[in-house]
């Protein structure tokens, strides 16, 4: 189980749990503005772009080869970007904040 | 919304894949404040459609772990779901639709997203081979997880070497199966991608194991006892357990045809998305629209056509007046191969393949016209998919020599022309 907060640019805060599956289905499953994950989390449309908090990458872990390169030319790109699909919740994740990034 | 409020107003939708469900959070999301209410004949809650072939074929995920929303993402949005219901009739002059029940449903504005079906060919004996499968949905791949995990030999011939083929060969392989792909074109995937490509993906398949024959017209199916021969035009012959067809698809464009709404290859819509009916709209698979960057009318099987045509017409409809400009992009997985497609090849004069240093099997191919990039097809190659992306929507020139020359690192400043 893990406690995930996400942040829109809206600065609407919304606080979800979840067991299993990505961070991106979660998103999407309780509709957090931003998040579309329109190719359904196999890192191909880069429609799920957050930042990690920075006190929070231990948790996450830095982005890998493809998340860096279909990020490449984002305008919105920090080295705290993560494409959510790629996050699988556990319990490690617990606690984390992320920031949607459009 | 000025002084038409759409409090009381229904948007009905018809088809509720990812075009119409995009397409229904879309509006609510625009400021629709009345009924959406979506139709599918499908009764499976709607679900993402790429990873059929790939991912859920030979996952025992169950489907609803591929949702494209929750059920509570429905009923919190206020979205109506009508599933396993199928609609008979669209009536423009009173504005309603009638569905397979009988039942009328009016509306204010319609979206129609049926998208397309597989093309069974009329081969001999195709309507008695009982494990023969296409692959468009769920429920397709159900049936050829249990006949495969049924079938002792596991002997599969896919016929047609297209995407959907190409995938489906590859997550059958990987269970297991003894595959067989039939072209019936000189090369795989003759259809969309350059013959470089088409002889890449050839080969992958075959070192994966996998037989690929192409030429093979396919005329003749005799099932015996749970096996089938399949014959082809030069007299060859296969034996399968299984069978997929993957020949391409029929639009579903009965509905809009019978409404004597505008059809050309498929229903034609404005760059708003609006059919020539104005309380109408049409998008995703089905609809033939405008490309203002090719400059061309195009019909496209896609999920980013789909999801951002949707988008359009959701904004359209709430008078923001959008105009679906997108540059078309695509992607396949097969086996540890990505393939990610940007732009429309269609026109090419010359391609050029850029090749990164120590790699075998990260590269990527560029669809030129003349001066002007129309396409990039990326293979592990993100960064090629992205540079290209850039380069495509503005219209930059690149310097042709740098491009394919690999000890030049791959950055927008070092493979643009002045």
């Amino acid at each position: 189980m893990a406690k995930i907060t996400f942040i829109t640019s809206d600065k609407e805060t919304i606080i979800v749990e979840g067991t299993s599956g990505s961070v991106m289905q979660l998103a999407v499953d309780n509709n957090v503005q931003g998040i579309d994950g329109d190719c359904g989390g196999v890192c191909s449309c880069a429609t799920c772009h957050v930042h990690v908090a920075p006190e929070h990458v231990e948790k996450t872990g830095k982005a890998s080869e493809i998340e860096q390169d279909m990020l490449e030319l984002d305008d919105n790109v920090s080295e705290y970007s993560r494409l959510c699909c790629q996050l699988e919740i556990s319990d490690q994740l617990d606690g984390v904040v992320l920031t949607v990034a459009k | 919304m000025t002084e038409n409020s759409t409090k009381i107003k229904v948007c009905i939708v018809i088809g509720a894949s990812h075009a119409g469900v995009n397409f229904a959070f879309s509006l609510r999301k625009e400021g629709w404040e009345g009924a959406i209410i979506l139709f599918d004949k499908d009764p499976t809650l709607p679900y993402h459609r790429p990873p059929l072939s790939k991912a859920y074929l030979t996952s025992n995920d169950t489907i609803e772990k591929n949702a494209l929303k929750s059920l509570e993402s429905y009923e919190k949005s206020n979205i109506t779901l009508n599933l396993g219901v199928s609609v008979n009739s669209i009536n423009r002059s009173e504005k309603n639709i009638i569905l397979g029940n009988g039942t009328i449903q009016a509306y204010d504005t319609l979206v129609i997203a049926t998208g397309a079906r597989p093309i069974i060919p009329p081969i001999k004996g195709i309507d008695t081979a009982n494990t023969m499968y296409p692959l468009r949905t769920a429920k397709d791949v159900d049936d050829i997880r249990t006949a495969f995990n049924k079938s002792i030999d596991k002997r599969v011939v896919v016929i047609g070497g297209g995407y959907i083929g190409l995938e489906t060969a590859a997550s059958l392989k990987k269970m297991g199966g003894k595959v067989t792909i039939l072209e019936r074109e000189e090369r795989v995937l003759a259809r969309v991608t350059a013959p470089e490509m088409s002889h890449f993906f050839q080969r992958l398949h075959t070192q994966n194991g996998v037989d690929v024959f192409t030429n093979k017209n396919v005329t003749g199916i005799d099932t015996q006892d749970g096996v089938h021969t399949i014959r082809c035009s030069d007299d060859s012959v296969y034996e399968a357990d299984i069978i997929i067809v993957g020949v391409g698809v029929h639009v579903n464009t009965e509905l809009a045809t019978q409404a004597a709404l505008d059809i050309k290859n498929g229903i034609q819509v404005d760059t708003t998305a609006r059919t020539n009916d104005q309380d109408i709209y049409a998008i995703g698979d089905c609809t033939f629209h405008y490309n203002p960057h090719y400059d061309q009318f195009i019909r496209l099987e896609s999920v980013q056509n789909a999801v951002d045509q949707a988008k359009v017409a959701a904004m359209a409809i709430c008078d923001k007046n959008p105009i679906y400009d997108a540059i078309p992009w695509f992607w396949s997985d097969q086996y540890d191969i990505k393939l990610q497609m940007v732009g429309l090849s269609t026109g090419y004069t010359d391609t050029l393949i850029r090749k990164e240093e120590g790699e075998n099997t990260k590269f990527s191919l560029w669809y030129f016209n003349g001066d002007t990039l129309l396409a990039v097809d990326a293979v592990n190659n993100a960064k090629a998919y992205v540079l290209g992306t850039k380069f495509i929507k503005e219209n930059k020139k690149i310097d042709k020599a740098k491009l394919v020359d690999p000890s030049v690192p791959f950055k927008p400043v070092n493979l643009l022309v002045d």
